[in-house]
């Protein structure tokens, strides 16, 4: 349940640049959050509703660009989309594999007033 | 809920130095969670305005470890983080090791948990100095947490720190402590597929011990089935089997260690 973390990491930074911005809140903020970031969505939407109360956040749209995770075979140089951390490689059967994406947990974006 | 939203007040995280009576123990430093503030301006007129922020949601956990690793380096402290479920032995691993390598070297040891100062007061009657930090409600250690409790401990120059995680495999896996390695402790009386089954954990650890090997005639682990499936995780994983409570292999760890105390960074060998 680290999602309530992240989410609470989350309200800093808006907070954050809220203040900079000389704004008063936040009204849409864009998130990117890969498929092997070790997030859950059901936790962490859960998390959000109490994480982000009575903060510049509380009535922000959310968006969750949600990037699915992409593997290079270091044996055989084969791209693969990867579901689960210990998926071979499908050409050639190695585990030796590194990701190109799918880690992200990152905010993408603003918008405050 | 998790550790930094205060929602587990007044409890909330404490730090504690284990001292020299091993009951009633009172808190002598306690975070203060900062309150969710907001900035209300009345009156001031805004415009929407995006911002392209891109940045990473745990970039202040980041840059809290890397400053505790900077700490770390101007002292020439070798950290550990010793992650794995609760019960895994990480505590009596820990215990055996100050109590043979103590004159070789000069140790600490933070310790994580929920609630007690049961772990910390274990490590205390070894001799070696320890702080308990209980999270609370929460469910692994930040690099914040260690921040305080280092500034607790005070540790002296050429010491190793044992940072033992709270028994989770899960959320310890995303929170950079600043750490040297990063050690993963599984027991033979758990599953031989805890790697795929909490692979974050495996994947980002540097070493895996298999504890309690001792009991390996009396349960149903397979040793090179959970080595083969760890490494499906992370093909450089290192591995050592032991048993703390014999101590069978320790001799292993020991010279493991010994090895990291020797290859550390080259600006931290005086």
């Amino acid at each position: 349940m680290h999602e309530l973390s992240i989410v609470l990491s989350i309200v800093d930074l808006a907070e954050e640049q809220v203040r900079k911005n000389n704004a008063q809140r936040v009204e849409n903020i864009e998130l990117d959050i890969g498929s092997m970031a070790g997030v859950e969505w059901d936790a962490l939407d859960f998390a959000w509703t109490a994480g982000v109360k009575n903060s510049v956040l509380e009535n922000a749209q959310r968006q969750v660009n949600r990037i699915t995770a992409r593997a290079r075979c270091l044996q055989c140089q084969h791209e693969f989309e990867i579901t689960q951390p210990f998926e071979p490689c499908p050409a050639c059967h190695d585990y030796l594999v590194e990701y190109i994406q799918g880690k992200e947990l990152r905010v993408k974006s603003l918008t405050v007033s | 809920m998790c550790s930094t939203c205060g929602c587990s007040q007044p409890g909330g995280v404490t730090i504690t130095r284990a001292g020299e009576s091993l009951s009633g123990f009172t808190p002598l430093n306690e975070i203060k969670l900062s309150p969710l503030v907001q900035h209300h301006h009345p009156g001031d007129a805004h415009t929407s305005r995006v911002i392209e922020l891109e940045q990473d949601i745990l970039s202040q956990n980041n840059q809290q470890a890397s400053h505790n690793r900077d700490h770390f380096r101007q002292q020439h402290i070798v950290a550990f983080n010793l992650v794995s479920s609760p019960g895994s032995g990480k505590t009596s691993l820990l215990e055996r090791t100050l109590i043979d390598l103590q004159s070789q070297y000069k140790f600490y040891v933070i310790e994580g948990d929920q609630q007690t100062m049961n772990d910390a007061n274990r490590i205390a009657r070894t001799g070696v100095e320890a702080v308990q930090v209980n999270t609370g409600k929460g469910c692994h250690l930040d690099a914040a947490m260690i921040h305080r409790a280092l500034h607790e401990l005070n540790p002296q120059d050429d010491a190793i720190l044992f940072i033992e995680n709270v028994g989770n495999l899960v959320c310890p896996a995303l929170f950079d402590l600043g750490e040297h390695s990063r050690i993963a402790i599984i027991s033979v009386t758990e599953g031989d597929d805890k790697p795929l089954k909490y692979p974050d954990m495996f994947a980002s650890s540097q070493l895996c011990i298999i504890n309690k090997i001792d009991l390996l005639p009396y349960v149903n682990f397979n040793v090179e089935r959970a080595k083969e499936y760890a490494r499906r995780v992370n093909p450089q994983l290192e591995f050592i089997d032991l048993s703390a409570t014999t101590g069978q292999g320790m001799d292993s760890w020991y010279q493991w260690l010994q090895r990291q105390m020797a290859t550390r960074e080259p600006e931290l060998v005086h």
